[in-house]
Order: C-alpha cells, then sequence, then structure tokens
C-alpha cells in the first residue's frame, strides 16, 4: 500500500483547501469504498482529508414536505428514518437492499452518490481500463460484462454506477446541494450530477477538486403518490442489482397516470431516469402493451451487448409490473 | 455400578469453541515470530510465455525492501511431480497470476508496495483458457483422481440406448467454482539450519511436512507443520500450495522467519478451484423404469502444469443397476490455473448431472422420480460386483418422502401459483465413498487421573478434536472432561489429511486402537500409572489391508423446494430436506453443522457459484467475493438434516462412514429439478441465474 497521510477536517473550508491544491488529495468520509479501492491500488492518494467531523450529518424534514439529507447522514440511519420511511419510502427500500447492515452503518450519502462502479476490469490495475487510466481501452467489451450497462454507456466504457440509493433519488427529483472550493454553495439536480461517460469515463460527475457535496435535498413527492424500490440481483442479499426499478406514481380516479417517473439501476452509467418511457404513459392508462411501448420507447437507444441484453427484457417486465402495481394502488 | 453415558452420539460443544469467539484460538498467521519478515507473490500478467527480464530495482529502492526473489535468485527445489510446488524455479509462465516473483520486505505494507514496482518483460505466446467440446488437444486420461480408471465399458451401450424404448440424452454443465475458505491461505516458515517449521493453514499438517520435506531434499522428520486451528479449507489446504512453498523459500533465501498470507483476489489462482465441466449423460429404460443402458461421458479441464482430472462420473458408476454401462472423462490442459479438490470432487459435478438425469428419466415414463430410483436399485456394486458394507438409499428416500410430505406431490410441471411465484419441488439422490487411510495416534494415562490423545489429524472447523475425544471418551470409559484431545501437528505422528471424508474414520480409528491397547495396558497393570504416565502407540496401517473386500458408501437423499418469480427469473429456494445414511454419527451438534453446510453449499453452487474466466485475458475476472457469489444467510430459508441408524461393521471399530461432503452432492440436481416442477423448463446448466430461467419462462 502506498503511504499516505491522514488530516482530520475540523471545518469545510479546511477541508476544500486541504483538497483543491493538491491533485492526490482526497475526501474521506465512511471510506467503504475508497479503502477498498485503496487496498486495489485504484486510488493512490497522498492525503486523505477525513470530513466526518463536518456538520453534515443531521435530517431536516421540513414544513412544504421536501428534507434536507445531511452529506454525512449514515445510510442506516437515513434508511431507518421514521420520515423517511413514511414519506419517501422507495428511498428506505433502497437503501435496505444495498450492502450489508455493518457497511451501512458506517457508509455515508454523499459517499454512496459518489461510489465507483464495481467492474471488475476497473477494479483491477493488472488490466487495461479506460475509466482507471484513460486511453487504455475497456476489457469488459470483448470480456465479461454480463453485469454492466445497456444504456448510457460509450464505445470507451459500459460501467454501471452500482449505488441503490442514487436511483431512489434520481426517482425522487433529489437535488444536490455542494459547496465549491471556493466556499460558494451551488445545488444540482441529481439528473445532472452525474456525467455520461462519453470518450471521458474518468470523469464520473460535475464536481471539481475540492467541491464538497454537503447535502441531498428531496422535494415532497407529488399529492397522492406512491412509489417502490424494486431491485433484482443474483442472490437474495448482498449483491448489486442486476436491474432496479425505482417508480413514483400518482393516478386520477379513473387510474390515468397522472404522474410517473422511473428510474433504473444497474443498466447504465449514472442512475438512469427513464424519461422516455415518463413521456410515454403520462396521462395514459397503464395497459401492459402501453407499458412495453414505454419500455422500448427507452431503450431505443440501447447499446445491449452479447452477455447483458437480456436486463433490457428484464428491465421490461421490471417496469411493466412495478407501475401496474402501484398503479392499482398495491405496492408490487 | 454406575453406567457411563456414551459420548459418540451426543451432541457435544467444540472443545475449542470458546477458543475461537473469544479469539484466543491461533490461526496460522497469528503466532508471534520475533525477527519476522513479510513476502508478497508478484503475479504473472500473462497466461502462457515466459519471463524475460526481471527488473527489481525500483523496488529494491523502496524503504524496508530486503529482497527480490525470482527464478534466477531463488533456492532450488527437488523436482517434484506437483509442478504447483515448483516456485520460482523456472521463467515459464502456464496460467496467469502464477508466481513469478516476491518481494521480501520488513513490513507487510511495504513488502505490497514493493512488488507492485518490480517490473516484469515476457515473451507472450497466445493463450488458450476456454474449456470447448471441440478442442483438438482433448484426450482421456487412463487414470483419474483418486486412481479411477478414466474409462469403463460394459456391455453395449450404443445398442442398448437405440433398443430402449425410454431414452434421455441430455447436456449437463457446471462452471468453475473455487474453494474461498473463510481463512485465506497463510504460512510462516522459520527455518533453524536445516530444520523448517511452518505454522500453516493445512488440512494434513503431517502429509504437508512430508511433501515439504521432500520438496526442499529434507529427512522426512525435519519438517514440523503446526495447524492448531484452521478456518476452512474445502480442499484446497490438503496439498501444500503455492504461497506455502513461497514462504519457506523466502525464509530460506533470506535468513529469517517468513509471513505469507494471500489477499482474497490471489486466492483466485493461487489455490484450488473446481474445473468446470460438460458432461453428457444417456439412459435407456424399458417402461418399467429400468434402466438398460446408462452412459456418463464428462469433459473437464486441467493446467498445463499438472494432469488433474476429477473423477466426474464416478458416482454413475456404483448408483443405480444397468447391465450396459459407459463411463468416460476427457481432459483438455489449458493455460489456466491447477483445478484440484474441491468439496466431493467428482461427485458433486457428476451427480448433478446423474440426478438431473434421472429426473428428466421419471418425467419421460410418467413414473415417480423417487420410484425410478428405487426399480434401479443394484443388489451389488455395479462397478466391482461386491457387496455393499450397508446401502441405505431406498431407505433415506422413503424417510425423506414422508418427512418432506412427497405423497401429496402432483408431479405436473409449471401448475403451482402463488401470485406471481412459481412453485416446485423436486429430489435427488446423495453418495460419497467411504475412504479410510492408515493414521497413527497416541494414547497417555497421565499420573493425574487424564488421559492424552495425540494424532496428526486436522480441525478445520469440522469439529474433528471433539469428535475424536468422544471416540476416545468412550474407548477409555471416562467422562469426556478426562480426555486431552492434542491435533494439528505434524510431529504427532503420521496421519491423513482432512479430506475425502476420511478424517473421523481414518484418525478414529487409530484413536480407537490406541486408546484400548491403553485400558489393556492399565488393566494389565491393574490401573497402575507410572510416575511418567502410560503411552500406548497404534497404527492401522495392517488392519486396513486386512479389512474385507466390500463396496463401501455413504447415501442420502435430498429434497428442494423452490419459488421462481414469473417476472424476474430469480429463484428462491424455501426449503431444503437431507436425509443421510452414513454410518454412526459421533456428534450429533457438529454432523448436522457439516451436513448443513454441505447443503448450503450445494445450494451455493446450484444458484450462484460460477468462477468466470475471461477469455482475453485468461484471468478469472470475478475474484473476489463480491463478484464470486456465494449463498448468504437471506438464501437460506428452511433447512433440515436428518440421519438414519445406520450400523456397519465392516467399517471401522467407531463405525463411520464421513459426512464432510456428502450433503453437497445431489442438492443441486435437486434444485434444479424442483425448478423444473416450478416452471416446466429444465435447467441443465449451472449456475440456475435469472437470465437462464427467463430465457425458459412462457412469455
Amino acid at each position: 500500500m502506498r503511504p499516505f497521510s491522514y488530516e482530520r477536517a475540523t471545518d469545510s473550508g479546511a477541508a476544500a483547501t486541504a483538497v483543491k491544491d493538491h491533485p492526490e488529495a482526497m475526501f474521506l468520509a465512511g471510506g467503504t469504498n475508497l479503502v477498498d479501492l485503496m487496498k486495489l491500488g485504484v486510488a493512490r492518494p497522498a492525503t486523505l482529508v477525513d470530513i466526518t467531523r463536518l456538520p453534515y450529518d443531521r435530517i431536516e424534514h421540513r414544513a412544504d414536505g421536501s428534507v434536507l439529507i445531511g452529506a454525512l447522514v449514515r445510510n442506516s440511519e437515513l434508511s431507518g428514518d421514521p420520515g423517511v420511511r413514511e414519506r419517501f419510502p422507495a428511498l428506505a427500500e433502497a437503501l435496505l437492499s444495498g450492502a450489508s447492515g455493518q457497511l451501512r452503518a458506517i457508509a455515508t450519502t454523499g459517499g454512496n452518490l459518489l461510489q465507483r462502479t464495481r467492474c471488475p476490469y476497473f477494479q483491477d490495475v493488472t488490466k487495461p481500463c479506460n475509466k482507471r487510466t484513460p486511453g487504455t481501452g475497456c476489457s469488459a467489451i470483448g470480456g465479461l460484462h454480463r453485469d454492466l450497462g445497456v444504456i448510457g454507456t460509450s464505445d470507451a466504457c459500459v460501467a454501471t454506477h452500482p449505488s441503490d440509493m442514487a436511483v431512489a433519488m434520481a426517482v425522487l427529483d433529489a437535488i444536490v446541494h455542494v459547496r465549491l472550493a471556493d466556499g460558494a454553495d451551488r445545488t444540482v439536480p441529481l439528473s445532472e450530477f452525474y456525467l455520461l461517460p462519453g470518450d471521458t469515463p474518468h470523469r464520473e460527475t460535475v464536481l471539481a477538486s475540492g467541491d464538497l457535496v454537503t447535502r441531498v435535498e428531496l422535494p415532497a413527492p407529488p399529492a397522492g403518490a406512491v412509489m417502490r424500490y424494486w431491485k433484482v440481483r443474483d442472490r437474495w442479499s448482498y449483491a448489486f442489482a442486476v436491474v432496479s426499478v425505482a417508480a413514483v406514481v400518482a393516478t386520477t380516479a379513473d387510474g390515468t397516470l397522472r404522474e410517473v417517473r422511473l428510474a433504473l439501476g444497474g443498466v447504465a452509467p449514472v442512475p438512469w431516469r427513464a424519461r422516455q418511457a415518463e413521456q410515454v404513459l403520462t396521462g395514459r392508462h397503464p395497459t401492459p402493451e402501453l407499458l412495453r411501448a414505454a419500455a422500448q420507447a427507452e431503450f431505443a437507444a440501447a447499446r445491449p451487448l452479447p452477455q447483458n441484453a437480456f436486463k433490457i427484457d428484464l428491465a421490461t417486465d421490471m417496469i411493466t409490473t412495478t407501475v401496474r402495481h402501484l398503479a392499482g394502488g398495491r405496492q408490487a | 455400578m454406575t453406567m457411563l453415558e456414551r459420548a459418540v452420539g451426543a451432541a457435544v460443544a467444540r472443545i475449542e469453541g470458546r477458543d475461537k469467539v473469544t479469539g484466543a484460538a491461533r490461526y496460522a498467521y497469528e503466532y508471534p515470530v520475533p525477527d519476522v519478515v513479510y513476502a508478497w507473490p508478484v503475479q504473472s500478467t500473462i497466461a502462457r510465455g515466459r519471463v524475460r527480464v526481471i527488473d527489481g530495482d525500483a523496488a529494491l529502492s523502496q524503504p524496508d525492501v530486503i529482497a527480490v526473489l525470482d527464478s534466477g535468485n531463488a533456492p532450488r527445489l527437488q523436482p517434484t511431480d506437483d509442478a504447483e510446488m515448483a516456485v520460482l524455479q523456472s521463467g515459464d509462465v502456464a496460467y496467469r497470476g502464477q508466481i513469478v516473483a516476491a518481494v521480501v520486505a520488513g513490513t507487510l505494507e511495504a513488502a505490497r508496495e514493493a512488488a507492485a514496482a518490480v517490473r516484469v518483460d515476457y515473451d507472450e505466446d497466445a493463450h488458450d483458457v476456454m474449456l470447448r467440446t471441440d478442442d483438438p488437444q482433448i484426450f482421456a486420461p487412463e487414470t483419474v483422481n483418486a486412481g479411477f480408471p478414466g474409462v469403463l465399458d460394459v456391455g453395449d451401450v450404443e445398442r442398448a440406448l437405440a433398443a430402449a424404448p425410454v431414452a434421455i440424452d441430455a447436456t449437463y454443465s457446471t462452471p468453475a467454482e473455487h474453494t474461498s475458505p473463510m481463512e485465506p491461505h497463510a504460512t510462516i516458515a522459520i527455518w533453524d539450519g536445516d530444520a523448517l517449521t511452518v505454522y500453516n493453514g493445512d488440512q494434513g499438517p503431517w502429509m504437508t511436512s512430508m511433501a515439504l520435506a521432500a520438496l526442499f531434499g529434507l529427512p522426512g522428520g525435519a519438517v514440523s507443520v503446526i495447524a492448531d486451528h484452521v478456518g476452512g479449507g474445502f480442499g484446497s489446504k490438503a496439498l501444500p500450495r503455492p504461497p506455502t512453498v513461497l514462504a519457506a523459500l523466502a525464509a530460506r533465501a533470506v535468513g529469517r522467519p517468513v509471513k505469507v498470507a494471500l489477499t482474497r483476489q490471489q486466492m483466485f489462482s493461487l489455490v484450488t478451484y473446481r474445473t468446470p465441466t460438460i458432461q453428457r449423460v444417456r439412459l435407456g429404460a424399458g417402461r418399467d423404469g429400468r434402466l438398460a443402458a446408462i452412459s456418463h461421458d464428462s469433459l473437464q479441464q486441467s493446467s498445463t502444469l499438472v494432469e488433474f482430472c476429477e473423477q466426474t462420473v464416478t458416482p454413475t458408476r456404483i448408483m443405480y443397476a444397468a447391465p450396459n454401462r459407459r463411463t468416460t472423462h476427457r481432459l483438455a490442459q489449458l493455460d489456466v490455473p491447477t483445478p484440484g479438490w474441491m468439496r466431493a470432487p467428482g461427485e458433486m459435478p457428476g451427480m448433478f448431472a446423474l440426478e438431473s438425469a434421472m429426473d428428466e428419466l421419471a418425467y419421460a415414463l410418467r413414473m415417480d422420480p423417487i420410484e425410478v430410483r428405487v426399480v434401479n436399485e443394484p443388489s451389488a456394486d455395479p462397478e466391482s460386483g461386491l457387496p455393499f458394507s450397508s446401502r441405505n438409499l431406498v431407505a433415506c428416500l422413503r424417510e425423506g418422502a414422508a418427512r418432506f410430505g412427497w405423497a401429496e406431490r402432483d408431479p405436473t410441471p409449471g401448475v403451482r401459483r402463488d401470485g406471481r411465484w412459481l412453485i416446485g419441488s423436486g429430489v435427488a439422490a446423495s453418495t460419497y465413498p467411504v475412504y479410510t487411510m492408515a493414521s497413527t495416534a497416541v494414547a497417555r494415562a497421565e499420573p493425574g487421573g487424564g488421559f492424552t490423545v495425540r494424532v496428526a489429524a486436522a480441525d478445520i472447523g469440522t469439529g474433528a478434536r471433539t469428535a475424536l475425544a468422544q471416540i476416545a471418551a468412550d474407548e477409555l470409559r471416562v467422562p469426556l472432561e478426562r480426555v486431552g484431545i492434542e491435533v494439528g501437528r505434524s510431529g504427532l505422528g503420521s496421519a491423513p489429511f482432512a479430506g475425502g471424508s476420511m478424517g473421523t474414520s481414518s484418525w478414529g480409528w487409530a484413536v480407537s486402537k490406541a486408546c484400548r491397547a491403553l485400558v489393556k495396558e492399565l488393566a494389565e497393570r491393574s490401573g497402575a500409572i507410572p510416575s511418567d504416565g502410560l503411552e500406548t502407540q497404534a497404527d492401522t496401517t495392517e488392519d486396513l489391508q486386512n479389512r474385507k473386500q466390500l463396496s463401501r458408501h455413504a447415501f442420502g437423499a435430498q429434497f428442494a423446494e423452490v419459488r421462481v418469480d414469473a417476472d424476474s427469473g430469480q429463484v428462491r429456494v424455501d426449503r431444503l430436506l437431507g436425509v443421510f445414511a452414513a454410518g454412526r454419527i459421533v456428534n450429533a451438534r457438529t454432523a448436522r453443522s457439516q451436513l448443513l453446510g454441505g447443503m448450503i453449499m450445494g445450494l451455493s453452487t446450484a444458484l450462484y457459484e460460477n468462477l468466470e474466466m475471461d477469455p482475453q485475458s485468461g484471468d478469472f475476472a470475478n475474484h473476489d467475493l463480491a463478484g464470486y457469489h456465494i449463498a448468504s444467510n437471506s438464501d437460506v430459508r428452511r433447512i433440515e438434516a436428518h440421519w438414519i441408524d445406520e450400523h456397519d461393521d465392516e467399517l471401522n471399530p467407531v463405525g463411520t462412514k464421513g459426512i464432510g461432503e456428502i450433503g453437497i452432492v445431489g442438492t443441486a440436481a435437486a434444485i434444479a429439478n424442483a425448478v423444473h416442477h416450478a416452471t416446466g423448463s429444465r435447467q441443465r446448466h449451472l449456475p440456475i441465474t435469472l437470465d437462464r430461467v427467463r430465457a425458459t419462462l412462457p412469455r
């Protein structure tokens, strides 16, 4: 392991300064992903700036029904928060479907958003990977890629974003609050927070060096909406999503979809908001035929590979089941 | 006269349980050793070729680095049949991940960091790493693992198949699977002149000591192996693997004690995995279900270093009666790490195919799957013609059927629904041979009234230490508390490894014999114990040679109930029930744990385990426990293991058959058969992943 120095930040300004001018410095929160990557030699920081003492560890429910979640709130605390469980149940479901109890107790909200792909080639420094070492090539496209992305991918990278929480936040129209390195505050909708890989898969978010995620804001869900997070995986616990679906559905009295929001996990380099599908569905009755058409519209831009084309079909079935159950007023 | 309660058969907690849960039990890596340094392997990044040059200068210039070893400067070893043990003896690369160099440093971290700085240049050759049926280099080995003949052909299989009113012809496959014990392989090697002490995660300390002595050209007693506690092995710690050799080699080179511990990732190329198999099973039967022909062919892989051919079709040779039988093994030697023993080598993959095919035959016959097995029950071992010492497969099937509620089962596939779930159940047989090897043991009466029993057994988490103490207590006719047991050290005498489910039978026989001799000697002395104690030794070599010629096997039956999500294809095993006939059960508590553990590992192979070869790099790509899935707690719902009282006097004085492996045999077939019952579609390829299930679900 490469020797590194460790600093504990006492205020945000000092933390930002410690990282901004030092390209080999990184923020450390729960460390559940970063420390693994350091052991693997994928992350080789010279300095770790521990931000866990910064004051971003509270969940604030506001009168308008929105919630502000501190970036340092632990996944376990967030999943157990009564207000979150009551008003944002899809977020609690997503959190509880991820990792293990031990990991959730230490992993933070901000760290969860910023975790790296679990593509096996990204995590193995002996193999080419454009995300880890730009320009070396993608080992997955001609290698093993059953678990990797089918949409939003590029010729340079087919990695998926591994988070469950971020998929639920995407469907909840989350807004990321960022303290910029220069001290200014900025908000970024989650839908604009992540970057698609294109030919620069090593650039994953809009954050610049020293920028710090401080909070995630979830606006109040639409009145009368029901929501769900459904994760399909290769075993019943402790596995990343093969495909996951987060859905928020509000119906009118006659069963028309007044509002429908869909996000997908396990299929894309980012938590994938399925806006094409939403557009097809909004204002219509969710018949199986329409739901299939909606999924087809979404996946019109898909780029499946030989081993993972099944994900499109699986996601289509999951969207169909989830929306129909939610529109029927039941949790699937 | 007070009746002493028998210790054998009781549900006794592990003797070392408290030490383990409090952290007092020491595993190989944990022994404090003065002046110790650390070796870190540098692994090849090509799958085939030769090392051209190794540049260790950058590594050597790092702080705390003591040496960079490669095939040019590492100490020479004696020639060995197991080329995996010839660590750093040549620059040839036979698989990706092979050890091509090592860094020795004052700290683990320094060794690891410097290993990354060693520059290795190769002459790389094209590699061939994928097992395929049309590979021209495939050959049929004359003998396979454990000395079984590669091919057996009795009668005229082709003619019998052609004439059979009902026939099955199906191809099954099982993937490479990795042993992945909880304790990664770890060694401390300490030289004192020409004597070597090795603390090792080890299934067989005495056999490892002999192997290392031969490798380093030393007399047998010169190597002492200490394996007091071992965190699982599943076969991967039965023979010394490259990391153990590396520790001894590096310690020799630098003249200081050396520690080696593998990372989880390194485990996947440097220690044992199970070969993938491609198996074709053909069955021909009359309308009455009686088999006229059984044909079972298996293709599998080994490395170019070692011709290891798993005995995959051997269980088929003893399972069912049929006048015409052909069983064959074929092998491709690829540019891959060397496969080897993983829990029930042969039986696990072989019985998945055979017991799936028997279920297919039952459906083709419209016969109950249990009855198909019952009508084909042989009166003697079909292969050897020898009588079975005991064979209670039918009793296990009947007992399991009663416990499981099999009589109420509607055999129609694909018709039971619970909401969006499809429900089904299945059955399969289990079997495992009764292996026994000669062992020695020592029993001592101590002056204080206690007893000490010594045997170079290995307790790899099975409960062997406790079972052996129970056997000793009964033979000595004293309460268990008065028996001290010492295991896990090569110096305790010759003994086989913990493998082939033979530990309790082999070591237990020697323990029993030594204790009986001690009881006799004490009786002759009217109980008087000399001031330095009284000691008897036993060796079972002749006893084994004098056993009757019989076919000795354990049997079992496993039942599975599954639900399949019709929307996602996910399979959930709601219930697993196994009934086993494995001779006398010594410890009801640890035996249940062994059987349940085997069944859970069977479930894991049915649904999850899949070591995936990356054709481009020639590496197992999913080389960690996030990528290589094993069953988690939430995958195991209701699970039961039972056994029938089986008294077999033709085994060994204790009457045991072995229980470490039979639990994994047949489980995957029972689950695959249940998935067929649920969905109406056969799953012939493991693991049964949701995409495979979805591909067969009606749309």
